[in-house]
């Protein structure tokens, strides 16, 4: 289930995304690229140019990521850890700055199992309206006829 | 509320959902938009001035008719949010699995397969 190396995205409650994925890798690695900025900047963004502006690993601290796209968009994302366990959690605030004010709190977990390193990230959003439009219009689960000729339609507009 | 909370709220009702998506074929009037549910006119005219609200549809100006007409913006600028939030996460770790695979091969400490 959380073996194959797809990203595996469950709803939790009324208020959660689950989202696990294994990579075939030592936890400490996995924990590594994780806690530096010289790491994040490799893979956060994707492939993209990415600039870490702000990266305070400690309970308190501020994060901020800034993902260049290959036409010149920017995409900021920002945060705050909130309480680290080495080498098992970390629980930070993700914030996207083009929808400023909506903010989760992901809470990553680091798991070693059967030779690989499992992420289980728990994002849990402020209110339901929050978390189901999420899941309405970006991820698996909640997908149900009339999201599907929505979407159908937002494909045409775009 | 916000807008964007306000787009989410109106969303969270499978009753207005499908309205939307009916009205992704075209504009329809109440009577129209009332006929596939099992609830009253009055019940749908309520579900319409929540998405109304929400700036999710408008309506005509003709005082017998006044057909609904879907509103992409909201629902855009929603969809990207949402689509960039699974969509970067599923390539965040798709690089940080490429990452991981190119930190093993090159790194000394090559731990036990």
């Amino acid at each position: 289930m959380g073996e194959t190396k797809t990203l595996d995205v469950k709803l939790q409650g009324d208020l959660e995304i689950v989202m696990t994925r294994s990579f075939d890798a030592p936890l400490a690695l996995v924990w590594e690229v994780h806690t530096k900025a010289e790491h994040l900047k490799k893979w956060w963004a994707r492939g993209h140019e990415a600039d870490v502006t702000a990266f305070d690993f400690r309970p308190g601290g501020k994060w901020r990521i800034v993902e260049h796209g290959d036409n010149g968009e920017e995409w900021a994302f920002r945060g705050e850890v909130r309480e680290i366990v080495p080498m098992e959690l970390i629980v930070q605030t993700f914030e996207w700055e083009g929808m400023p004010g909506h903010i989760s709190v992901e809470r990553l977990v680091f798991e070693h199992k059967d030779g690989k390193t499992t992420l289980t990230g728990t994002s849990t959003f402020a209110n339901k309206e929050d978390r189901d439009g999420m899941v309405a219009f970006g991820m698996e689960g909640g997908a149900n006829e009339s999201y599907r000729a929505l979407d159908a339609y937002l494909k045409t507009l775009a | 509320m916000d807008r964007l909370s306000l787009v989410f709220a109106a969303l969270a009702d499978p009753t207005r959902r499908a309205i939307l998506a009916r009205l992704a074929d075209g504009e329809a009037t109440v009577n129209q938009l009332a006929e596939p549910f099992p609830i009253s006119l009055q019940a749908v005219s309520k579900h319409l001035k929540v998405l109304e609200q929400a700036g999710l549809i408008t309506r005509g100006r003709d005082a017998q008719w006044r057909p609904c007409r879907l509103e992409a913006a909201p629902l855009r600028d929603i969809s990207a949010w949402a689509e960039q939030y699974r969509r970067f996460w599923d390539e965040r770790y798709d690089r940080l699995d490429d990452y991981l695979r190119t930190l093993q091969q090159t790194g000394p400490s090559e731990e036990e397969k």
